[in-house]
């Protein structure tokens, strides 16, 4: 009896997890710092509705400007500015003012 | 022709600082001197820009060059405080600003098109002077680390600015 009892836990466990998707990953905010004209490295394992936080360590004004539009932070000197990723995929980014500075954000 | 001139006399300026270095490296004072003046002289230049142009590339360009030599040169202010170091006029710094002079009085006879060839052709060959002057010279003679970081700093900056004006004048006719 109690092994039936367990049995039917068991099952019923098992039902909820396949019928309850695992919760999403909660979002997670990264930074990238601005320095001596470069961008730093960005973080791997990036994920929709992630955030990142664009830190500008130089004297001089800059942007964090997705070419495709997605996202375009203004960057004054020693300005922060937080960004949400809206989007998944390769997204490339420059600074408008100095285009010269760019990287890509990998997005799943 | 005269514009050619003034473009070879800015060069020529920066080649012989490059050559004095050889007998004499010039000290931080005068580095932090000709940067400090080489800044501003393009700042003017920016400014003259955008009283007289009317090309949106042209303005935009001018924009940058103002609002980031600006940002150096406070930084660069704010530097030699810190280091109790007083800039040093040289023949360097005057050089330069006399070819400048020599420019802004060619270019401010110049309007539209005329004006904004002008205009970037200048800024092309004195970034690509100023560039190579602060390779050669100025960098390897300073002495003061925080200064010849603001210098690298400054000569990334100033290689985008070149690239950018190239770039703007394959598109003027």
């Amino acid at each position: 009896m109690r092994s039936r009892r367990a049995l039917f836990f068991a099952v019923s466990a098992g039902t909820l997890l396949l019928v309850c998707p695992p919760a999403a990953a909660a979002p997670r905010t990264y930074t990238v710092v601005i320095d001596k004209m470069k961008f730093g490295p960005v973080p791997a394992q990036l994920r929709k509705g992630d955030a990142i936080i664009w830190v500008n360590r130089d004297f001089l004004r800059h942007t964090a400007t997705a070419t495709d539009h997605s996202f375009d932070a203004d960057l004054p000197a020693n300005a922060k500015v937080k960004t949400v990723l809206k989007k998944s995929g390769a997204i490339p980014f420059i600074c408008r003012y100095h285009p010269g500075m760019r990287g890509v954000l990998r997005v799943r | 022709m005269k514009h050619v001139i003034a473009l070879i006399a800015a060069a020529a300026i920066l080649a012989r600082a490059s050559a004095a270095v050889a007998a004499a490296a010039p000290t931080d004072p005068q580095i932090a001197h000709i940067a400090y003046t080489a800044g501003s002289l393009d700042v003017a230049a920016g400014k003259q820009a955008l009283a007289r142009s009317h090309d949106k590339a042209v303005r935009g360009f001018a924009e940058d060059m103002v609002r980031d030599h600006q940002a150096v040169n406070v930084k660069a202010l704010d530097l030699v405080k810190k280091l109790h170091v007083t800039p040093e006029d040289n023949a360097t710094s005057q050089g330069l600003t006399k070819a400048a002079q020599a420019t802004s009085e060619r270019l401010a006879k110049l309007s539209g098109a005329a004006f904004d060839k002008a205009y970037i052709d200048n800024e092309v060959a004195y970034h690509k002077a100023v560039n190579a002057a602060l390779e050669t010279t100025l960098i390897p003679s300073a002495k003061n680390a925080e200064l010849k970081s603001l210098l690298q700093t400054g000569l990334t900056l100033f290689r985008e600015h070149q690239m950018h004006a190239e770039q703007i004048a394959k598109g003027l006719k």
